[in-house]
């Protein structure tokens, strides 16, 4: 396997047994080069989670291709499906709900290799030990549960049970988003430094830009299902380009900005709109300051502005090669 | 009205649970004033005691088991910690308000959101329910909920995240409070919307000259929000001052060490491609309530720490810049507050 690809295209989660459809994820591609990280970033009901519950098939997707290396992820059943899962692993947002509280923290992290039969049971243990020490826990706290460990530790503990398997690809759905702001730098620390070691390879989950800039290497941003911008990460964030990013790096509050970031600010108006009635055209037009008429009535496809930076906005013009955004980004 | 005056000055405030383990000091008393018309920001972890000293100063916190064991609360220079149970309902809601983080948990489900904004109009202000509902429709026309006298009529769940949020503060500023609490009032909230709240908090502040009391852990909306920050660890104020002296110049190294973890927007171009910086950290995680000990509580997590910081808890000492003080030994020769 050269390069790790996960690929969708027109995958369409139907969650309501009602007739309606909602299109929480809506013909989304990209993939990951190995060994990288891909930021997907997006407000609440943008999509992103279920991109990456997708990915990780614990949502039944209606359509589209998932590839792991050369694996066809997407038609695998029943014990083939099973077995792919130790080479994609995923962390989720919440430490306390995401661990057994009636079993022993050890146990939590040698289960991946008791169900997948990795290894004798001596080497288990050995293992076990070994992805303690390499999270920051001590191997002796194996014995605690998990209410004996505060939410930094157990999300220690989540990422030591990820990565029991050795897996090619971690879906990290927003990681830190649940810990104390002093905490988060340790894990976000500790995610770059796995990566670093194992190669690792991460799909992102975050709607943080600050955390999504410090982290990725390449974002993918998503509006209502769809991506609307994707990016290396130097280009995107030295100039977003979709009016959506623009405002949404605006909105971020910075500790050096202060008030006068505050003024100079995108104001958005308004909420996303419901998934389930969308307008034939672009989905941000209704709140966009920069929508003409002809942005609402048909579809706008993505398109490749400069090399590997991809967006779906008809109103990004390319003058002498270089891509210029209807909307400036006020950069404090 | 008087600007430089405080409105609310909290002097050692200090509360206790009993548990049972023994008696928990949550907060080990607590010092701060606001003045009128000003945004104070009260920043830490959670678990520093933010929130409870926000609860405490509507005396909401649930005696037993916990206990306010001393300390004065003067607002408007009475002591709230002595007024009566009927006086306090008179406070409440009516000159000091607050809101909460989810604001779909602090809104009741079977009543309009008309209902619930006229409420306290009807028990403050003495309003008939034609003038509730009338007022109640333009508050929401003032938080800006578009076709209010529709809108008043409709119950929580009908609305999103960021405008039940809306319909929060409509309710908290029905009766012209002279005080906002504000707990994390858009940690629930996307950012675009997060954007939107804090911009209605500043227009409403400047019409109505409500001081705002604003508990946050983001150091961003501190600095977008605040006029002065008090930063809390393990239920003591670590350190006081304006926004500028306390997120440019901070004295303390608790207050330090939160700026420096934050990933801050703009760090790709300091990196090269692929390339990132490590980001600060502060090690460790905030000591329970039983490992205090005599000193500093920040002592084990400090780079900085002394023998004398685990002597005693070092008092706040004075900072350069008016206002500017940090309870930190390192300061000691400057003198105390």
């Amino acid at each position: 396997m050269v390069d790790l690809k996960v690929h969708f295209q027109r995958a369409r989660s139907g969650w309501l047994s009602s007739p309606q459809v909602v299109r929480a994820v809506d013909g989304v591609s990209f993939d990951i080069r190995r060994g990288t990280t891909l930021a997907v970033v997006g407000e609440s009901g943008s999509g992103k989670t279920t991109t990456a519950l997708a990915v990780m098939r614990l949502v039944p997707f209606t359509g589209g291709r998932i590839r792991l290396g050369e694996t066809d992820v997407g038609t695998l059943q029943g014990e083939a499906l099973r077995r792919v899962r130790s080479r994609l692993q995923i962390i989720f947002q919440d430490p306390y709900s995401s661990l057994n509280p009636r079993e022993r923290a050890g146990a939590v992290v040698r289960s991946p290799l008791d169900r997948m039969n990795i290894g004798t049971p001596a080497q288990r243990v050995e293992r076990v030990a070994e992805l303690f020490t390499a999270v920051g826990l001590r191997p002796e706290q194996q014995a605690l549960y998990a209410h004996q460990f505060s939410g930094g530790q157990r999300q220690r503990i989540n990422i030591a049970r990820a990565l029991a398997t050795n897996p090619e690809l971690v879906v990290c759905d927003e990681p830190v988003s649940a810990l104390d702001i002093a905490i988060r730098a340790q894990i976000l620390n500790l995610l770059a430094r796995l990566q670093r070691e194992l190669g690792l390879t991460y799909l992102f989950i975050s709607h943080d830009m600050a955390v999504v800039e410090h982290i990725c290497d390449e974002i993918a941003v998503m509006y209502l299902g769809e991506i609307v911008e994707r990016a290396p990460r130097r280009a995107f964030f030295a100039a977003p380009l979709h009016p959506y990013s623009v405002a949404l790096m605006s909105a971020v509050p910075t500790v050096h900005g202060g008030r006068a970031r505050a003024a100079r600010r995108i104001r958005l108006s308004g909420d996303p709109p419901n998934p389930i009635d969308l307008l034939p055209g672009c989905r941000f037009a209704g709140r966009c300051p920069a929508a003409e008429m002809a942005c609402t009535s048909a579809p706008v496809p993505l398109r490749e502005v400069a090399p590997g930076h991809w967006v779906r906005c008809r109103r990004v013009e390319v003058i002498d090669g270089a891509a210029r955004a209807p909307l400036q980004a006020v950069v404090a | 009205m008087n600007v430089t005056g405080s409105l609310l000055e909290v002097r050692d405030l200090r509360l206790e649970f009993n548990t049972r383990r023994g008696k928990a000091l949550v907060l080990g008393g607590v010092d701060f004033e606001l003045r009128a018309g000003e945004t104070l920001c009260v920043v830490g972890e959670s678990g520093c005691g933010k929130s409870m000293t926000a609860l405490a100063l509507l005396r909401l916190i649930p005696t037993p088991p916990g206990r306010i064991s001393g300390g004065r609360i003067l607002f408007h220079g009475e002591d709230l910690l002595g007024a009566s149970t009927q006086r306090m309902r008179d406070v409440r809601g009516n000159r000091i308000s607050m809101i909460f983080q989810e604001p779909m948990t602090s809104l009741n489900p079977v009543l309009t959101v008309g209902d619930q904004i006229g409420e306290s109009l009807r028990l403050h202000a003495g309003l008939d329910a034609r003038a509730a509902h009338a007022r109640a429709v333009e508050m929401l026309q003032q938080v800006g909920i578009p076709a209010p006298e529709r809108r008043v009529a409709e119950y929580p769940h009908q609305f999103s995240g960021g405008m039940r949020q809306r319909v929060m503060i409509a309710m908290a500023l029905a009766c012209r409070p002279d005080i906002l609490i504000a707990d994390e009032p858009t940690t629930a909230l996307d950012v675009t919307v997060q954007a939107q709240i804090f911009d209605l908090l500043r227009d409403l502040q400047r019409e109505k000259g409500t001081a705002i009391l604003l508990i946050t852990h983001d150091m961003g909306a501190v600095a977008e929000m605040a006029d002065r920050v008090i930063v809390m660890y393990a239920g003591r104020v670590v350190e006081q001052g304006t926004t500028d002296q306390v997120l440019e110049r901070p004295g303390h190294p608790y207050t330090k060490g939160l700026i420096d973890c934050l990933p801050e927007l703009g760090s790709s171009a300091l990196a090269g491609e692929g390339g990132r910086t490590e980001l600060a950290e502060i090690p460790g995680v905030v000591p329970s309530i039983w490992e205090l000990g005599n000193g500093c509580a920040f002592r084990e997590r400090c780079s900085r720490a002394m023998t004398r910081c685990a002597e005693a808890v070092p008092p706040m000492f004075r900072l350069e810049g008016s206002g500017h003080a940090a309870a930190c030994w390192l300061h000691v020769e400057q003198g105390e507050v």
